[in-house]
C-alpha cells in the first residue's frame, strides 16, 4: 500500500490528468441518466447540476470558514489559561 | 413471556461491579465476556414485543424493558457498539475505565428499554455522571476543568429535563414515556425537549460535546461518540416526531458543525464537529417526522454509531501511538500508520456518504424525505452540509493526517505506528460493518420502525453523489491552501459561560473580597470599638445600678433581719408580750379611726 501511494506521488502530473478525465467522465454521465425521479426542476433540467453544486457548496464553505476565522473565531490556544492555575500532569 | 427479558443494563453493572475482583490472566477474558452477554441478551429480546420487567414504586408502573422496533435497533447497535469499544481498549489496565464505560452503556441501554420517565431519568442521569470519568481518566491538563464543565451542562440539562417531567406528570397524570402532543406543545414539551435536545447536542446547547470528547481517554472517545447523542437521537423520535423547530435545529446543526469542523486543528475536535452535524441531520430528520424521515433519521444513527466509533478508533491510535492531536502537530503519517490509515479511510468515505459506504443508504433518505414533505430549502441545506461533510472529513483530515506536510517532530516520528492487536481488531470489526451496511443495507432495513420500499442504489442517485464529491474535491485541491490547519483554537459559544465564569470568579476574588476585607477592618475600627465602649457602659451600669438596686435591696433586707433578729431571743414570754402588743396598738389605732 505505501508502495503504491509512493508510486502515485512520484506520478503527480499522470494522477492529475486521471483525476480530470475521471471527473469529465462523472459529469458526462449526468446527461444521460434518467431525471425523471429528481424532486426539483433544476435537477431536471440543469445540466451538471450537482457538479456545479458540489464545487460552489465547497467554495463557500472554504470562505465561509476562512472569513470566520479571520474575524476572531480561531484564537490563541491559551486564550482561556488561567496564569493562576496549576494543571495536573498528564500521563 | 415476561420472565423471557433479560435486561442488558443489568448484566453491565453486575459485570463493572464485579471487574475489580477478577484480576490476572482472567482480566481479559472477562472484560469481553460482558459486553459480548449484554449483546447476547439484547439479540434475544429482539424476539420479543411489549412491556416488561414492570415494577411497582409508590403509586407508578416502571417499565424498564420496552421492547418494540424503535428500541430494538437502537438496542442493538449500543450493546454492539460496547462490544466493540471493550475490544478497543482490552489492553487498559484501569478497572475503573472499563467500570465507567460500562456504567455508561448500561445508562443508555436502560434509557432504551424504558418505558416511563422515572426509570428513563433514572437512566439518563447514570449516563452523565459514568461518562464524566471517561474524561478524567485522561489524565491530560485540560481533563478535570473539562469534566467539570460536562457534568455542569449536564446536570443543568438534567433539572430542565426534570422540570418537564414533573410538570407534564402534573397536567397529564401519568409517566408513560410516548410521543408527545408535539402540534399543541405545552411548556413541558419544550423543558423535555430542551432537555432531550442538550445531550443531542442542539446549537447553541452543544459546546460541551467538541470540549469533551476531544479531552476524553483515547478509548473513552469512542464510547462516547456512540452513546449520549444517539441516544438522545432515540428519545427525541420516542417523544418530539414530527415537532417543526426540531427541522430548523437540525438542519442549523448540520451547518454550524461543519463550518467550525472546517477551521479545527485538533484531529478528534474536529470530528466532534462532525457529531454535531450528522446529528443535525438525523434531528431534522426527526422534526420532519414522516415514516420515511424516522427510518432515516434511525439509519443514520446506526450507521453513524459505526462509521464516527471508526474515525475515532483511527484517530484515537494516532493519540495513542503519538501522543499528539493537532494536525500542527502530525502529518504524513501513511506510511508509518498504514493499516490505520486504511481504516481511517474507510470511516471518511462511510461519513462522506461515497456509494458502498454506510451513509450512503441512510442520509438520502433523510434528504428525500424533506423534499417528498415539501420542505425543500431544509434538504438543499442538509444537501449543502452534505458537501462540506465530505470536504473536512473525507478530505481534510485524510489528507492532512496521513500527507500534506510532515509536521512531526523526531519523537513523535519515532513513536508513530499501527497500535495493539485488539486495537486493530476492533477497527477491522468497525472497518467491516461501514463496507457491509454500505454495500447490503437490507438487513438494516429490515430493523427500522416503519415498513418500506427504498432503495439507494438507483442511477440518479449514483451520479448525483459522484458529481457532489468530485467537485467538491476539486474546490478543495484547488483552495486548500485556505483550510490548511493553523495553531489556534475556535471561540464557540461555550465563551459566553467560561468568560462568565471568569467574570465571576474575578468578582469573587476581586470586588468582593476587597469589600469584605473593607468590612472586616471598618467593623474592627468602628463597630468593635463602638460595641467596647457600649459595654463598658452597660458593665459600668449593670454594677452600679441594676447590682446597686439589687445589692441595696439585699443589704436593706440583711440590715432589717439584724433588727429584727434582735427581737428574736427565744423565750416565749417575751414573744407573747410583743405579739400582744402589736395586736393592742393595731386594736387602738382601729377603733380610733372607727370613731373618728
Amino acid at each position: 500500500m505505501t508502495n503504491l501511494i509512493a508510486s502515485l506521488q512520484a506520478h503527480l502530473k499522470t494522477v492529475v490528468v486521471v483525476c480530470f478525465v475521471l471527473l469529465g467522465l462523472i459529469a458526462g454521465s449526468s446527461l444521460l441518466v434518467d431525471t425523471h425521479h429528481a424532486h426539483t426542476w433544476v435537477e431536471q433540467n440543469l445540466p451538471f447540476f450537482w457538479s456545479f453544486f458540489g464545487f460552489c457548496a465547497a467554495a463557500v464553505i472554504i470562505g465561509v470558514a476562512r472569513w470566520l476565522g479571520r474575524s476572531g473565531i480561531q484564537a490563541s490556544i491559551d486564550f482561556y489559561d488561567d496564569p493562576n492555575s496549576t494543571p495536573c500532569e498528564e500521563e | 413471556m415476561a420472565s423471557s427479558f433479560i435486561h442488558p443494563s443489568l448484566l453491565l453493572i453486575v459485570g463493572a461491579l464485579l471487574l475489580p475482583f477478577i484480576q490476572g490472566p482472567l482480566r481479559k477474558p472477562y472484560l469481553f465476556f460482558v459486553p459480548v452477554l449484554a449483546l447476547g441478551a439484547v439479540v434475544l429480546n429482539t424476539s420479543l414485543a411489549g412491556n416488561f420487567a414492570i415494577v411497582s414504586f409508590l403509586d407508578w408502573q416502571l417499565v424498564f424493558g420496552r421492547v418494540d422496533k424503535l428500541s430494538t435497533v437502537f438496542a442493538l447497535i449500543m450493546a454492539l457498539m460496547t462490544v466493540i469499544g471493550t475490544l478497543y481498549g482490552l489492553h487498559v489496565d484501569r478497572a475503573g475505565e472499563h467500570m465507567a464505560a460500562w456504567l455508561y452503556a448500561a445508562g443508555s441501554l436502560g434509557t432504551i428499554y424504558s418505558g416511563d420517565y422515572i426509570s428513563l431519568f433514572f437512566f439518563w442521569e447514570m449516563m452523565a455522571f459514568a461518562s464524566v470519568f471517561l474524561i478524567w481518566f485522561r489524565r491530560g491538563k485540560q481533563s478535570l476543568r473539562v469534566g467539570y464543565r460536562y457534568l455542569l451542562i449536564h446536570t443543568i440539562g438534567g433539572i430542565i429535563l426534570l422540570a418537564g417531567i414533573l410538570l407534564r406528570y402534573q397536567a397529564v397524570g401519568n409517566i408513560t414515556f410516548d410521543l408527545m402532543d408535539v402540534a399543541h406543545p405545552e411548556l413541558y414539551t419544550w423543558l423535555i425537549m430542551i432537555g432531550f435536545g442538550l445531550n443531542a447536542a442542539m446549537v447553541p446547547l452543544h459546546s460541551w460535546l467538541p470540549d469533551a470528547y476531544s479531552e476524553a481517554s483515547f478509548n473513552g472517545a469512542v464510547f462516547m461518540c456512540a452513546l449520549t447523542t444517539k441516544t438522545a437521537v432515540y428519545v427525541l423520535a420516542r417523544s418530539c416526531a414530527g415537532m417543526d423547530i426540531l427541522v430548523v435545529l437540525g438542519v442549523i446543526m448540520a451547518l454550524y458543525g461543519v463550518i467550525y469542523a472546517v477551521m479545527e486543528n485538533d484531529i478528534r475536535k474536529l470530528l466532534a464537529w462532525s457529531i454535531v452535524s450528522q446529528v443535525g441531520y438525523m434531528v431534522a430528520g426527526i422534526g420532519i417526522g414522516t415514516d420515511l424521515a424516522i427510518n432515516g433519521a434511525v439509519a443514520h444513527a446506526v450507521v453513524h454509531i459505526l462509521y464516527k466509533s471508526l474515525l475515532f478508533m483511527g484517530t484515537g491510535s494516532v493519540l495513542y501511538m503519538t501522543g499528539k492531536t493537532k494536525f500542527t502537530e502530525l502529518g504524513g503519517l501513511y506510511s508509518k500508520m498504514p493499516a490505520t490509515f486504511i481504516f481511517t479511510i474507510i470511516g471518511c468515505l462511510s461519513i462522506s456518504a461515497a456509494p458502498c459506504f454506510a451513509a450512503y443508504v441512510s442520509k438520502s433518505m433523510i434528504i428525500t424525505a424533506g423534499f417528498e414533505s415539501h420542505l425543500n430549502w431544509a434538504s438543499w441545506l442538509l444537501m449543502f452540509g452534505a458537501t462540506g461533510t465530505f470536504m473536512y472529513n473525507g478530505l481534510k483530515l485524510p489528507y492532512f493526517l496521513f500527507f500534506g506536510t510532515n509536521n512531526c517532530n523526531e519523537e513523535t516520528w519515532q513513536k508513530a505506528g499501527d497500535p495493539t492487536w485488539n486495537m486493530m481488531i476492533a477497527m477491522t470489526l468497525g472497518a467491516t460493518l461501514c463496507v457491509l451496511v454500505g454495500m447490503a443495507p437490507g438487513f438494516l432495513y429490515a430493523m427500522l420502525p416503519h415498513a418500506m420500499a427504498y432503495t439507494p442504489f438507483t442511477a440518479y442517485h449514483l451520479v448525483e453523489t459522484l458529481q457532489l464529491l468530485g467537485f467538491a474535491a476539486l474546490a478543495f485541491f484547488l483552495l486548500k491552501k485556505y483550510v490548511e490547519p493553523v495553531d489556534r483554537i475556535c471561540l464557540d459559544i461555550d465563551w459566553l459561560y467560561r468568560k462568565a465564569g471568569q467574570g465571576f470568579l474575578w468578582l469573587v476574588k476581586g470586588p468582593l473580597q476587597w469589600c469584605d476585607a473593607a468590612w472586616g477592618e471598618a467593623y474592627r475600627v468602628v463597630g468593635l470599638s463602638s460595641l467596647m465602649t457600649v459595654s463598658r457602659f452597660w458593665s459600668w451600669f449593670d454594677w452600679h445600678a441594676i447590682d446597686g438596686v439589687v445589692d441595696g435591696i439585699a443589704r436593706s433586707v440583711r440590715a432589717l433581719g439584724g433588727k429584727v433578729r434582735v427581737l428574736q431571743s427565744g423565750q416565749i414570754q417575751l414573744t407573747l408580750y410583743y405579739a400582744f402588743s402589736l395586736a393592742a396598738i393595731l386594736l387602738v389605732t382601729f377603733i380610733f379611726f372607727r370613731l373618728l
